[in-house]
């Protein structure tokens, strides 16, 4: 009995293993640390199928230095020990390159354990690029020269909204509304600086924060919105907090602009068309779908046939396009030569513009835009989530606007 | 203030009545089965979207009455052929099947409709302001769902209470072998109650959907407040819960419209706060900033100063 219990799990095994996919021998790794299961899910999902797409797209046209691009994707769960045991089973399995982006807490840990790693293990450098986790720290006093980031840090999205906001004459009344941790108090703070500096004359008549993601009734939240007598509300709301306080704004009939990080985010455009509030709600972003620039329109045609979502992550294909024009350059895979490459490196980015990946902090700078969701017209070709309502580009802040100072003091590899 | 004080009033009462809709499935269960219903929410979610996908093909009011009818009946196969068998070995395996099977759940949901929101509308029979009070809309969906937890609520009151079936059921839980000397079929009760109380959820799915984000993690925030609301009220009272919702509701709004914090309070009473130090958040942190928190402190207080709950007539 037993002897063929044994048999039994033999035959399964083997069957398992010659039923994998033989991993190309010779392929270029990206291991891809985001949340692929429970609440992050299907946010890590829409970043999993775009860097899968860019490593097709990249195959396509030859690969890197005649090499396959894989991406191999790990689920970190949305928690910060399982981020480290995810990249140290990547680097285990032989990859260099990781790229990760939901949550500035995991990318903090991260940022941190693979600086250590480096100095540890010479010669087996790993790097790290980060293409969403925003908090300006990690690029400022936690600043590593093996993390590269492509998203504008949040200080950077206020520096371009509130230099927008500034040429707005009818804002007269601002209401902050934010998730109660390190984004949200970096949104809250940026915000009343900035707008304090560029429009002293506009008043601040609320500030708020509320747990993150605990929120189902955002009623008497909008009840105090609408007590303050505000006409704008800037919000680094995300998911289901971004949602449903646009609903129930929406519901009480709420009339003011919002100025928002993440209105394009997953469900963004559902919940603003729900809401039913045409050309009100603003996002700033490096790109929507509605930019007049050829190749993007282009890209996103050919994205959007094969993925079934909205390019969300433009960042995500500069970083893409640059680590490969990166490795060309140094004609090089070793993670050393790479970021030697990328330190500095001159871009035009894939909607248009300049860019350039600052070699002070590794801050990728890049056009910002200011867009808002309305019911399409003739020159936008996109809708959101098939809402029928799509971006309408309403400011675009040049890259040299978009600079900020970096209090980043970098340990250079000698 | 009275503008502040009626607003608040009303969506105190909004918010709690949603509360009660979703948490009446819940106490159903776990007053009547004493079953601790782990998967309560994923039943939430199956109604929320069985009634999109039937909404998007026969409207959204043969959603409200099929859906419920459905997902009652996943319910009480549920019952009769996995939770049935788990009986026996005890109340841990229950609570453990119906953990485990909240992940099944979900996991199907997420196969079947994707991860991401599903775009479920409010039906435009309903999409209009009901009543304006200090210039602020009440949409007539909410005066729907209000109506619909309390038209559930006195309709369970007086099937539980002044009906043949409730007295069966109440002495099912209490003496199920003489109730099934009787002639009585025990099981058959149990199975009926499980499917009532998931058909609730559904319930509450499909008219919260709209209302809320129909999307397959939608009950996250949502388990958690249900349990508070049915240990507050006291294990086996329909009307305890129905008073927890009630006072939820109401003590998270008002909480959420007073900006004071410790601080404040000690500078009115002319003792100047501590301007830093270790417990400066403490003292600065305002009652609006934790007002979604205060249910578990009530939760955490219930349970050391009366355990019974507020109605409740039996010990956990």
């Amino acid at each position: 009995m037993t002897s063929r219990i044994i048999a039994v799990l033999c035959a399964t095994v083997a069957a398992v293993i010659a039923a994998m996919p033989a991993a190309a021998e010779d392929s270029v790794k990206l291991a891809y640390v985001d949340p692929l299961s429970g609440g992050g899910a299907s946010i890590g999902e829409v970043g999993l199928k775009t860097f899968n797409y860019l490593a097709d797209a990249t195959n396509a046209q030859g690969g890197i230095l005649g090499r396959k691009l894989e991406v191999v994707p790990y689920d970190n769960k949305l928690n910060a020990q399982e981020s480290l045991v995810q990249v140290q089973k990547a680097i285990d399995s032989g990859i260099r390159f990781i790229t990760q982006g939901n949550g500035s807490a995991f990318a903090a840990a991260i940022e941190d354990f693979v600086t250590k790693y480096n100095d540890r293990n010479p010669g087996k450098e790993v790097l790290y690029f980060n293409y969403a986790a925003v908090d300006p720290a990690l690029t400022n006093d936690k600043c590593s020269y093996w993390h590269f980031r492509w998203d504008a840090n949040s200080d950077i999205k206020m520096t371009a909204l509130t230099n927008y906001m500034k040429t707005r004459q009818n804002i007269k009344k601002v209401y902050l509304i934010n998730q109660d941790y390190s984004f949200g108090q970096s949104v809250r703070a940026g915000a009343r600086k900035m707008l304090g500096e560029k429009r002293p004359d506009i008043e601040i008549v609320g500030d708020e924060v509320h747990p993150l993601l605990k929120v189902t009734d955002f009623s008497p939240y909008v009840a105090k919105i609408k007590a303050s007598g505000a006409d704008s509300v800037i919000t680094g709301n995300w998911g289901q907090d971004f949602a449903l306080l646009l609903k129930a704004a929406a519901d009480a009939g709420l009339q003011v602009d919002w100025y928002t990080y993440y209105a394009g985010g997953t469900g963004g455009p559902t919940a603003v068309r729900q809401a039913n509030l045409p050309d009100r709600v603003y996002a700033i972003a490096e790109g929507v779908s509605n930019e007049p620039y050829a190749s993007a329109i282009e890209f996103e045609k050919g994205f959007r046939a094969k993925t079934g979502v909205t390019l969300f992550y433009p960042r995500a294909v500069n970083e893409v396009r640059m680590f490969v024009k990166a490795a060309q350059e140094a004609n090089s895979l070793d993670p050393v030569k790479v970021a030697a490459k990328l330190d500095g490196m001159k871009v035009t980015v894939y909607n248009g513009g300049d860019g350039f990946m600052r070699a002070d902090d590794h801050q990728f700078f890049q056009p910002m835009y200011i867009a808002n969701l309305g019911p399409i017209g003739k020159d936008q070709p996109y809708d959101e989530e098939n809402t029928g309502w799509g971006w309408k580009v309403t400011g675009k802040i040049d890259t040299q606007d978009t600079v900020l100072p970096t209090s980043c003091k970098m340990n250079r590899p000698s | 203030m009275l503008e502040l004080v009626t607003i608040s009033a009303l969506n105190g009462v909004l918010y709690g009545m949603l509360l009660f809709l979703m948490a009446s499935g819940l106490t159903l269960i776990f007053s009547m089965m004493g079953v601790l219903n782990f998967a309560h929410a994923s039943f939430y979610i199956l109604g929320a979207f069985f009634g999109f996908q039937i909404s998007q093909m026969l409207g959204f009011w043969p959603a409200f009455f099929i859906a419920p009818v459905l997902v009652g009946g996943i319910g009480a196969l549920v019952e009769r052929y996995g939770l049935r068998h788990v009986h026996r070995h005890g109340p841990v395996a229950e609570l453990l099947f119906t953990f485990g099977l909240a992940f099944v759940i979900e996991e199907i949901v997420q196969m079947i409709w994707g991860k991401g929101p599903a775009d479920y509308r409010v039906p435009p029979s309903l999409d209009f302001s009901a009543f304006t009070a200090f210039s602020t809309n009440y949409p007539a969906y909410k005066m729907f769902e209000l109506l619909a937890a309390i038209a559930i609520f006195v309709v369970l009151l007086v099937l539980l209470t002044r009906t043949r079936v409730g007295l069966i059921i109440q002495a099912s839980l209490t003496h199920p072998h003489m109730v099934a000397m009787l002639g009585h079929n025990v099981p058959r009760v149990f199975m009926l109650v499980f499917g009532v109380g998931t058909g609730l959820a559904a319930v509450a799915g499909v008219i919260a959907g709209p209302a809320l984000v129909t999307q397959s993690n939608m009950a996250a925030a949502l388990g958690p407040i249900l349990f508070v609301v049915v240990v507050v009220g006291g294990l086996g009272s329909l009307s305890g819960a129905f008073i927890a919702s009630l006072l939820i509701g109401l003590v998270q709004t008002f909480a959420v419209s007073v900006n004071l914090s410790v601080a404040d309070v000690l500078g009115r009473a002319g003792v100047a706060p501590p301007t830093g130090g270790v417990l400066f958040d403490v003292w600065n942190v305002t009652v609006a900033q934790i007002a979604p928190i205060i249910p578990y402190l009530l939760l955490v207080l219930i349970l050391i100063l009366r355990p019974t709950g507020l109605l409740g007539t039996r010990e956990h």
